[in-house]
């Protein structure tokens, strides 16, 4: 079987092309804003400029190869509506024009299923962080229910904010990693959890006051381990109420290495096994669209056209995992 | 004698006496992992106490030391394990006796709740504090909202029979529940 993914729900325009054992093709076309953070209009008109090279990058593939494409997988949400716009009607198109199932599939919830695609982790709790989505969640009754979250922004738009403050170029993460590493001190930074949930908009707010008295490396070096600290807590409660022994790292920011490990070293000492999926597959990607819509149609799980409406606000634990 | 542990302590007991020692964790700097150890102790032991004085069962603190909590034995089984909606409504009072005297739990997951000789104590408040404001008491609420949809079945039904608990003891419950509506809202993506 094989499947065509599209990924587009923010600022990585993906398409792939997967079938059961490996990524055959993926193209990128990545949307970098000029000045500021993402322009949800821009990186639309981004995406629909990108589209037809994209695409007919994938389609050159299969038709050079004489190869039948059975389902064209989207990110049906969540995510920025302008874009998921963009990426749905191509996909709808694409789908009607090959006569071949037209799958939608949630954004987060293909984040872990190629995690565990990649890294072979069977019923691990799943720690998901990118620039939108901070979440905790394992699977109990199919369904990928959420122990934990950010109660306002999530971990990667946190550390994106001060960096833009800071005058660092978009996205943020790295180039905050990297100043971290010639930090020699620690600055005492606020540090919020709630019960398994957790806040990290005060802590953007006080880095940033912070780096008007302090060195930016130290701020930046406080800031990781401060949150990061968060972050492995409340995975490691999860971990204890959901009785697994495994954890999986998803998620644009799950790239940095210092939260690797962070969470490798509390694996250690609990006992439990830690999963890191490849770096290519840790940022929004179509090869990861592709994975799920190909266990989806495997499952039976197509998406009527009328069915095929954008879903910008789609939560991880409304799809029956209907796999598992 | 090792009788448990969870995500960030190991409960001993010693003679009756339950001994939690928060133990360091290397994964996080040293200078961050004290200051959170000890703070969470001497915490712990006030709310307890406070809560307590409140109406609230908790076990009673008998000493405490360098991220060392000693008190009193409760034994039963967690609420995790035997749930029902007689028991989340009775969590809902429990709870709005908390909030009425300003007090956040901070950590209600139906792991820090036993069941003892016909009544539920709460344990383990190293994260609770004091806050009469509808934020902290509608996140308090969410905290144990969303346990009941990550880790029981007929979480509607449990969630029902709390807010009936929490309306009859608590005025402000009304004001509460709507603040959790909104919570749940927040941080999704966009």
């Amino acid at each position: 079987m094989m499947v065509f993914g599209l990924e587009g729900t923010a600022w990585n325009l993906s398409a792939a092309l997967v079938n059961e054992n490996e990524v055959l093709f993926e193209r990128n076309a990545t949307y970098i804003p000029t000045k500021g953070g993402i322009h949800p209009r821009e990186a639309s008109q981004h995406h629909a400029e990108q589209m037809g090279k994209i695409v007919g990058s994938v389609m050159a593939y299969v038709r050079e190869r004489d190869l039948r494409i059975d389902g064209f997988a989207f990110s049906q949400g969540p995510g920025l509506g302008p874009c998921l716009r963009t990426v749905a009607t191509a996909a709808r198109t694409l789908s009607l024009r090959f006569r071949v199932p037209l799958i939608g599939v949630n954004h987060c919830v293909a984040h872990i299923e190629v995690g565990k695609w990649q890294t072979g982790a069977e019923d691990p709790a799943i720690i998901y962080v990118s620039g939108a989505n901070s979440q905790i969640l394992a699977l109990r009754k199919r369904r990928y229910r959420i122990f934990g979250e950010t109660l306002d922004i999530s971990i990667g738009n946190a550390i994106d904010k001060f960096a833009r403050t800071m005058g660092l170029p978009h996205p943020g993460g790295p180039k905050v990693e990297e100043l971290a590493r010639s930090a020699k001190n620690y600055i005492p930074l606020p540090y919020t959890v709630k019960g398994m949930d957790l806040s990290f908009s005060g802590l953007s707010t006080a880095a940033t006051e912070a780096s008007k008295k302090y060195d930016l490396a130290d701020v930046c070096y406080s800031f990781q381990e401060t949150a990061f600290a968060m972050l492995v807590e409340v995975t490691e409660r999860a971990l204890a109420h959901a009785e697994k022994n495994e954890v999986m790292l998803v998620g644009g920011v799950g790239a940095n290495k210092r939260l690797g490990e962070m969470l490798n070293i509390m694996c250690q000492e609990r006992g439990a096994k830690f999963f890191l999926p490849p770096e290519k597959f840790m940022g929004d990607n179509g090869s990861m669209i592709a994975h799920t819509g190909l266990i989806m149609l495997n499952s039976g799980a197509i998406t009527p056209l009328p069915q095929s409406y954008i879903r910008p606000g789609y939560r991880t634990d409304e799809v029956e995992i209907i796999w598992a | 004698m090792e009788i448990g542990r969870g995500a960030e302590a190991v409960i001993f007991l010693e003679e009756g006496t339950v001994c939690k020692f928060r133990l360091p964790k290397n994964y996080r700097l040293p200078q961050l992992d004290e200051s959170l150890r000890q703070e969470r102790t001497l915490r712990e032991a006030k709310m307890i106490a406070e809560s307590r004085r409140c109406g609230v069962p908790t076990p009673i603190i008998r000493d405490i030391s360098r991220f060392l909590l000693k008190m009193e034995h409760i034994e039963g089984p967690r609420l995790k394990d035997i749930m029902n909606p007689m028991m989340s409504e009775e969590i809902g009072e429990l709870v709005g006796k908390l909030h009425r005297c300003g007090i956040i739990h901070g950590d209600l997951t139906t792991s820090n709740m036993i069941f003892h000789k016909g009544r539920i104590y709460l344990i383990d408040f190293g994260l609770a504090f004091y806050d009469t404001s509808v934020e902290a008491q509608g996140v308090d609420v969410h905290v144990y909202f969303q346990t009941l949809e990550s880790t029981h079945d007929s979480a509607d039904e449990l969630k029902d029979a709390f807010k009936s608990g929490y309306r009859r003891i608590y005025e402000n419950a009304e004001v509460v529940f709507k603040r959790v509506k909104e919570i749940k809202a927040r941080g999704r993506y966009l």
